[in-house]
C-alpha cells in the first residue's frame, strides 16, 4: 500500500543494470537468458531511504481517533500480583482506557511453539519490565504519563538471575537434547592429553534503529488489520486471532519493511502487534502501539546468553579424539524459540572440526530475566565460540599455532574417504570447501608473515600487544523445523508489462526484496524495473515461514522462480500454438520475447496474451528437499547445505588498561553464485561488525533484584562508525556454486558473517597470550570488555609466573 | 494532549482528531501551548503546540515530515538528526518552542524541487551506504554539516565527523565511502551541502537556488558549528528574510 503507484524521477537511475544480459549466469531453462541476476542493484528503496520517502510502520499516519498505546512495566522480577488500581489513570483526560490480562477474550498467551508468554501479567511476575497493563489515549505522550498512574500491587521473591545456579539446580523449561557419537568417555579416557573449560558467553540487544511498533485497524465483520513491524506476519495473524480468539481469516498483517530486525522481530513483535490488536478490537477504533527504546530494551527478548563447559581429548598432534560439552542457554522465564537457539548452538559446536567421538548436550534453562530469542545465527554463534575456545585450548597446550590445529581438525573432503567427513549428529559434510578458502584468506592476509612479525613486535613491547587469528565458519542453512522450510509467492504480469511481486518474505533492510525482484525479471527476461515488489501481507501469501534463518532469498526466491516460470511457461505455449514455432523458440530476453524469427516488446506480449485469454498470474510454492532430524537419536540431515567463510584478524591490547582496537580484518565469505554482490558483501560486512559487537562492546547488565541496567544506547555500545578495522577487505568466495539445487545455485547470506567475528575474539586472546609466551590459554569472557580483558590478562601473567 | 492548531487545510497538518483538554489534568499533566513559526525546508510552518513537544514529533507528527526519524529519543543514535540554521542538531533533544523563529532543514529539503538528489543523497544511493534505510536521513543530514565544515575530509576525519550516528545494519564501509564520494563530488559543483539542491531543471534557476541557499541564512553566522544541540543562539532573523506572511491562511509561506 505503500508503493508509489508514479516512478519517481530518479527510479531510472536507480536501475543501472550493469553487466547487461546473461553475463554471471547460465540459462536455467530453455528459452530464457537472465537478465538482472547477478548484478549489483542498489537496494531497492535505496532512493526512498535517502530521500526520507520510505514508510516505516510509525510513519503511517494516524486515522481519524487512532489511540495511541502505552504498556504498564513491572518493577520486580519475580513474584505475584496482588491488584492493580487503574482509578487514577483512567481519569486522566484522554486516556480511553487500561486493560490487563483479565480483559483478554482470547488466550492470554504469545507463545510461538510452546505455552506460556502471556500478554500481560496474569498473577504471576516473572521479569522485571514485563508487561502487566497496557493504557490507551488520545495521543502518545497522555498514555504515557497515564501508564505511570497505573498502581500494581504486588509481592516480590528473590529472581533466579544466575544461569549456572539455575543449571545446576535443574530449571530447565525443555528436556535436555543430546547428540551422542561413538564412547566419548572411552574415548577420552585414552586419549593422550586432555583439557577442560568453561566459558561463559553474555547475550546481545538487537537494537533495531526502529523499534517494535504495530498498528491496528478495525474493519467489517470483526476484522482487523495491522501493520506491524515484524519478521513474521502470519505469525502475528495467528498470535492476534489467538488472544482475540477469533480465525485467522478474520485478520490480515502486512508489512512494508522494517528498521531493522535480526532475529529481535520474529517472535517479539507479538506483544506491540497483539496490543494494538485488543485495543482496536475492544474501542473500534484503530490503534497504535510504538515502544520507547527503554521499554523495548527492557521487555524484549535478546541473544541468549550462555555457559558452556568442556572436555576434550587430543593427541600430540593437537587432533582431537573426543569432546563432551553441556551447551547451557539461558532461555529467560519462557521457552519462546529457546529450544530451537539450544539446539542451533548444539549443531554448530564442531563449527569445521570433525569429531570422532563425541557427547553434546543442550540445555535450556529457566532465569528470570526477559524470554530470550532469536537473534542472527540463533545459537550458532554460541556453539560455535565454544568449540573454537576448545580448539585454542588445544593449541595453548601442544605450543601450536592455533591455525595449525584448526587445519589438522579440518572435515576431510567426501572423497578423500577416511571417514573424517561427518557431523557428530550424523549429516555428511558434502560441500565442503574449508581447506581452500582458509588457505585463500591466509594468503591474501599474509598470515604467516604477519603473525611472525606480531611476535617480534611483542617481544619488544611490554605494555601494547598485538593479536593475529584466522577463523573459519561452516553454517547449517535450513530451519531446523521442518515445517518451517517452505515459502510461497504470488506474481502478476499486467496487460501493460509491468509485474506486481508479491512472497511471504519481509524486507528488513537485507535487500530480499530487490533479490527476488532480480529472480522475477530473469525468469521473464525483462528488466527488473518492471518489477514493484509489495508489502508481505498475509491475504496475498498465506501460511507464511518467519523471514529467518537466513533462508529468505532461498524460500521465496524459489517460490517466485516458480511463479514466474508458470507464467512464463503460459506465454510460451500459447506463442509457439499460434505462430506455429517450437517452444524452445520462443525467448525472453533484453525485455522483449522472440518467437522463432519475430522479436516483439515484452508489453505487447504481455497485452496480446492477456486479449489471448492466457493465465497471467500465478502462484508459486516451494519446499525444501532432503532435510531430517529425529531429536530421539540425536542425528539426521538438518541441513540443506552449508555457507562457508573465513577471517583473518589483528587486533592491538592494552595489558594495563584493558582497552583494545582492532586494526584489521580479511573476510571472504562464500555465497554461492551471487544474486546480488554488493547486497552480498553489505550482508558480509555488516554481520561481521554486528558479531564484533557481541563479542567485544556490547555488555547487557542486571541489578541483584531482576532490573536491567542497559536500557539505551547511553549505556549499551553498539559499534559505531570508529569501530570497524581501517584495514577492513572483505570478499566473496570468486566461482562458487551452491551445490545444492538453490535459487541460481546462491547461498545464504544473512547469519553466516556474523561468526566471522570470531576471529577478532581470537585474536585478542592470541595478543594476552602473548604476556606467557603463548603457553597459557587466556581465560577470556564473552563480550571481551576492556574489564575482561584486563582480568584474562592478569590470570596470564599469574599463571605465566606460576 | 494533541492541541496542534495548524490551520486548517495545511496539507501537512494532523488529521482528524484535536481533542483540547487542558485544565481538568492532575497538575503534572497540564502544559501550556505556544505559537511557533518555524521555516521548514524553505516554508515558514506555524503552528500551536504543546510546550513539551519536541522537535522531532512535530516535525513528524504535526508536519507529516516522517523523514526524520527517532531511533532512541534521547540523544544518542542520530536518527532524528535535521540542520538547525545550517548546523546539524538532534530534533529529539530540541523543544519545537525552542525554534521558534529559525529554519529547520530536513531530510525532504535536500532534493531539488525537480527531483534532482541532493550530492549527499546520491552518493549514499550509489555506494549502497544503506540497508534498512532507518539511520540514513540522519547520516545524509550529518554529512551536510561535515561536509559544510570539511570539504575534503580524509577518511579518519569522516569517521570522526561522523561518529554520531549510530548504523546496526551495515559495517558503516559504505557509509564512509558515501561520504567521500559526496565530498568529491561537492567538490566539482562548488555547491553548499547544506542547501537544497538546485537541480537540472533549467527553468528552476536562480530562485530554486536562491532557496536552496535557504540554510545559509544570516543567521548562520552566529551559529558554532556543530555544536551541542539547542545551544545555538535564538533570532528572528529566518522569518525576516522570508516574504511569507504572518497572517497567512494557510501558515505557510516561501522563507
Ligand atoms: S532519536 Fe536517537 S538521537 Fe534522536
Ligand atoms: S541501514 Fe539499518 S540502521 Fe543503518
Amino acid at each position: 500500500m505503500h508503493d508509489k503507484a508514479e516512478p519517481t524521477p530518479a527510479d531510472d537511475r536507480a536501475t543501472p543494470r550493469s553487466g547487461g544480459t546473461g553475463s554471471r549466469h547460465d540459462a536455467t531453462a530453455p528459452g530464457v537468458r537472465t537478465v538482472g541476476a547477478g548484478d549489483s542493484l542498489p537496494h531497492d528503496s535505496a532512493h526512498k531511504h535517502v530521500t526520507g520517502a520510505a514508510i516505516y510502520t510509525d510513519d503511517e499516519r494516524a486515522l481519524d481517533g487512532e489511540l495511541h498505546l502505552a504498556p504498564v512495566l513491572a518493577d520486580i522480577a519475580r513474584g505475584t500480583i496482588q491488584a492493580i488500581d487503574t482509578t487514577t489513570a483512567r481519569a486522566v483526560e484522554g486516556v480511553v482506557g487500561v486493560w490487563t490480562a483479565a480483559d483478554v477474550p482470547g488466550r492470554n498467551d504469545t507463545a510461538p511453539v510452546f505455552d506460556a508468554d502471556p500478554l500481560m501479567a496474569d498473577e504471576r511476575v516473572s521479569f522485571f519490565g514485563q508487561v502487566v497493563a497496557v493504557v490507551a489515549a488520545e495521543d502518545l505522550d497522555t498514555a504515557r504519563r497515564a501508564a505511570r498512574l497505573v498502581e500494581v500491587d504486588a509481592t516480590a521473591e528473590d529472581p533466579s538471575l544466575d544461569l549456572a545456579t539455575a543449571f545446576e539446580r535443574g530449571d530447565h523449561l525443555r528436556p535436555p537434547h543430546r547428540q551422542e557419537r561413538g564412547d566419548p568417555d572411552a574415548a577420552l579416557s585414552s586419549a593422550a592429553h586432555r583439557l577442560s573449560g568453561e566459558l561463559v558467553m553474555g547475550g546481545q540487544e538487537h537494537f533495531y534503529l526502529e523499534g517494535q511498533v504495530a498498528r491496528a485497524v478495525p474493519g467489517e465483520d470483526g476484522d482487523l488489520w495491522l501493520s506491524s513491524s515484524t519478521q513474521n506476519p502470519t505469525e502475528m495473524q495467528h498470535l492476534v486471532a489467538r488472544i482475540l480468539d477469533r480465525d485467522m481469516k478474520s485478520i490480515t498483517v502486512e508489512v512494508r519493511r522494517m528498521g531493522g530486525g535480526f532475529g529481535g522481530k520474529e517472535t517479539q513483535s507479538a506483544q506491540a502487534a497483539c496490543l494494538a490488536a485488543l485495543v482496536a478490537d475492544a474501542t473500534g477504533r484503530p490503534a497504535r502501539m510504538r515502544l520507547r527504546r527503554h521499554d523495548d530494551m527492557v521487555t524484549t527478548g535478546k541473544r541468549h546468553d550462555f555457559l558452556g563447559r568442556w572436555e576434550v581429548g587430543f593427541d600430540d598432534d593437537g587432533r582431537i579424539t573426543a569432546l563432551v560439552t553441556d551447551l547451557v542457554g539461558n532461555a529467560g522465564h519462557s521457552v519462546d524459540l529457546s529450544e530451537g537457539v539450544v539446539d542451533r548452538a548444539m549443531f554448530h559446536v564442531d563449527n569445521c572440526y570433525f569429531l570422532p567421538a563425541a557427547r553434546v548436550s543442550g540445555h535450556t534453562v529457566a532465569t528470570n530475566t526477559v524470554s530470550n530469542t532469536a537473534f542472527r545465527g540463533f545459537g550458532g554463534p554460541q556453539g560455535m565460540l565454544v568449540g573454537e575456545s576448545v580448539i585454542e585450548a588445544i593449541a595453548r597446550h601442544r605450543g601450536l599455532d592455533p591455525l595449525e590445529v584448526r587445519r589438522r581438525n579440518f572435515y576431510a573432503p567426501v572423497d578423500r574417504g577416511d571417514g573424517r567427513d561427518t557431523t557428530h549428529y550424523g549429516q555428511q559434510v558434502t560441500d565442503n570447501i574449508i581447506a581452500g578458502l582458509v588457505e585463500e584468506v591466509a594468503t591474501s592476509a599474509d598470515y604467516d608473515a604477519r603473525r611472525d612479525e606480531i611476535a617480534a613486535s611483542n617481544a619488544q613491547s611490554t605494555v601494547l600487544r598485538r593479536g593475529i587469528a584466522l577463523t573459519p565458519v561452516k553454517f547449517g542453512i535450513a530451519f531446523t523445523v521442518r515445517h518451517l522450510n517452505q515459502a510461497g509467492a504470488l506474481v502478476h504480469v499486467y496487460k501493460d508489462g509491468s509485474i506486481h511481486l508479491n512472497h511471504g518474505g519481509t524486507e528488513m533492510g537485507q535487500g530480499l526484496f530487490v533479490k527476488v525482484a532480480q529472480v522475477v525479471a530473469s525468469e521473464l527476461g525483462v528488466d527488473v524495473a518492471r518489477v514493484r515488489v509489495s508489502s508481505a501481507r498475509t491475504d496475498k501469501v498465506p501460511n507464511t515461514s518467519p523471514t529467518a534463518a537466513s533462508a529468505g532469498t532461498d524460500l521465496n526466491g524459489m517460490a517466485a522462480q516458480f511463479a514466474a516460470r508458470e507464467i512464463r511457461g503460459a506465454i510460451t505455449t500459447w506463442l509457439a500454438d499460434r505462430d506455429d514455432v517450437d517452444p524452445d523458440d520462443v525467448v525472453f530476453a533484453d525485455d522483449q520475447v522472440t518467437v522463432g524469427e519475430r522479436t516483439l516488446p515484452f508489453a505487447t506480449v504481455a497485452h496480446e496474451a492477456y486479449m489471448a485469454r492466457v493465465p497471467l498470474s500465478s502462484t508459486g510454492h516451494y519446499a525444501t528437499p532432503d532435510i531430517h532430524y529425529d531429536r530421539e537419536t540425536g542425528s539426521g540431515h538438518p541441513f540443506f547445505y552449508y555457507a562457508y567463510g573465513a577471517a583473518v584478524s589483528e587486533v592491538v591490547v592494552d595489558t594495563l588498561t584493558g582497552e583494545m582496537k582492532v586494526v584489521a580484518a580479511d573476510l571472504l565469505h562464500d555465497v554461492g553464485r551471487s544474486i546480488n554482490p554488493a547486497i552480498d558483501l553489505g550482508q558480509v560486512e555488516g554481520g561481521f561488525v554486528q558479531g564484533v559487537g557481541w563479542l567485544t562492546t556490547e555488555q547487557l547488565h542486571w541489578a541483584d533484584d531482576g532490573r536491567p541496567t542497559v536500557t539505551g544506547p547511553s549505556t549499551y555500545k553498539i559499534p559505531a562508525i570508529g569501530d570497524p578495522p581501517e584495514h577492513f577487505e572483505v570478499r566473496l568466495v570468486p566461482d562458487s556454486v551452491n551445490l545444492a539445487d538453490v535459487v541460481y545455485r546462491s547461498k545464504a547470506v544473512g547469519e553466516p558473517p556474523l561468526m566471522l567475528a570470531i576471529s577478532v575474539w581470537c585474536a585478542i586472546k592470541d595478543a594476552i597470550a602473548s604476556l606467557a609466551d603463548g603457553a597459557v590459554d587466556p581465560p577470556l569472557a564473552a563480550p571481551a570488555t576492556p574489564e575482561a580483558i584486563l582480568a584474562a590478562c592478569d590470570a596470564v601473567r599469574a599463571d605465566g609466573v606460576n | 494532549m494533541t492541541t496542534d492548531h495548524l490551520p486548517s487545510g495545511d496539507p501537512g497538518g494532523t488529521p482528524g482528531h484535536a481533542h483540547d483538554h487542558g485544565s481538568d489534568l492532575p497538575a503534572d499533566l497540564v502544559e501550556s501551548t505556544h505559537a511557533v513559526s518555524v521555516t521548514v525546508n524553505g516554508r515558514l510552518r506555524r503552528a500551536t503546540v504543546p510546550a513539551r513537544r519536541l522537535l522531532s514529533d512535530f516535525l513528524r507528527h504535526d508536519l507529516g515530515l516522517t523523514g526524520t526519524h527517532v531511533g532512541c529519543e534521547h540523544g544518542v543514535c542520530g536518527c532524528c538528526t535535521v540542520l538547525l540554521d545550517g548546523a546539524a542538531v538532534r530534533a529529539c533533544l530540541l523543544l519545537a518552542v525552542g525554534v521558534d523563529g529559525r529554519a529547520v532543514t530536513t531530510i525532504e529539503g535536500l532534493a531539488a524541487e525537480d527531483g534532482t538528489l541532493h550530492p549527499v543523497q546520491q552518493a549514499f544511493h550509489d555506494e549502497h551506504g544503506l540497508q534498512c534505510g532507518f539511520c540514513t536521513p540522519g547520516f545524509v543530514m550529518s554529512a551536510c554539516d561535515f561536509l559544510a565544515d570539511n570539504a575534503t575530509p580524509t577518511r579518519a576525519e569522516i569517521r570522526e565527523g561522523m561518529s554520531g550516528n549510530l548504523c546496526r545494519c551495515t559495517g558503516y564501509q559504505n557509509i564512509t565511502a558515501a561520504v567521500e564520494t559526496a565530498a568529491a563530488r561537492l567538490a566539482e559543483t562548488g555547491q553548499d551541502p547544506r542547501a537544497r539542491c538546485a537541480g537540472n531543471d533549467p527553468d528552476s534557476g536562480s530562485g530554486a537556488v536562491a532557496r536552496a541557499r535557504m540554510g545559509a541564512t544570516p543567521n548562520e553566522a552566529g551559529t558554532t558549528g556543530r555544536g551541542p544541540a539547542g545551544q545555538g543562539p535564538s533570532s528572528t532573523g529566518a522569518l525576516d528574510d522570508g516574504p511569507g506572511d504572518p497572517g497567512s491562511a494557510v501558515g505557510e509561506g516561501d522563507a
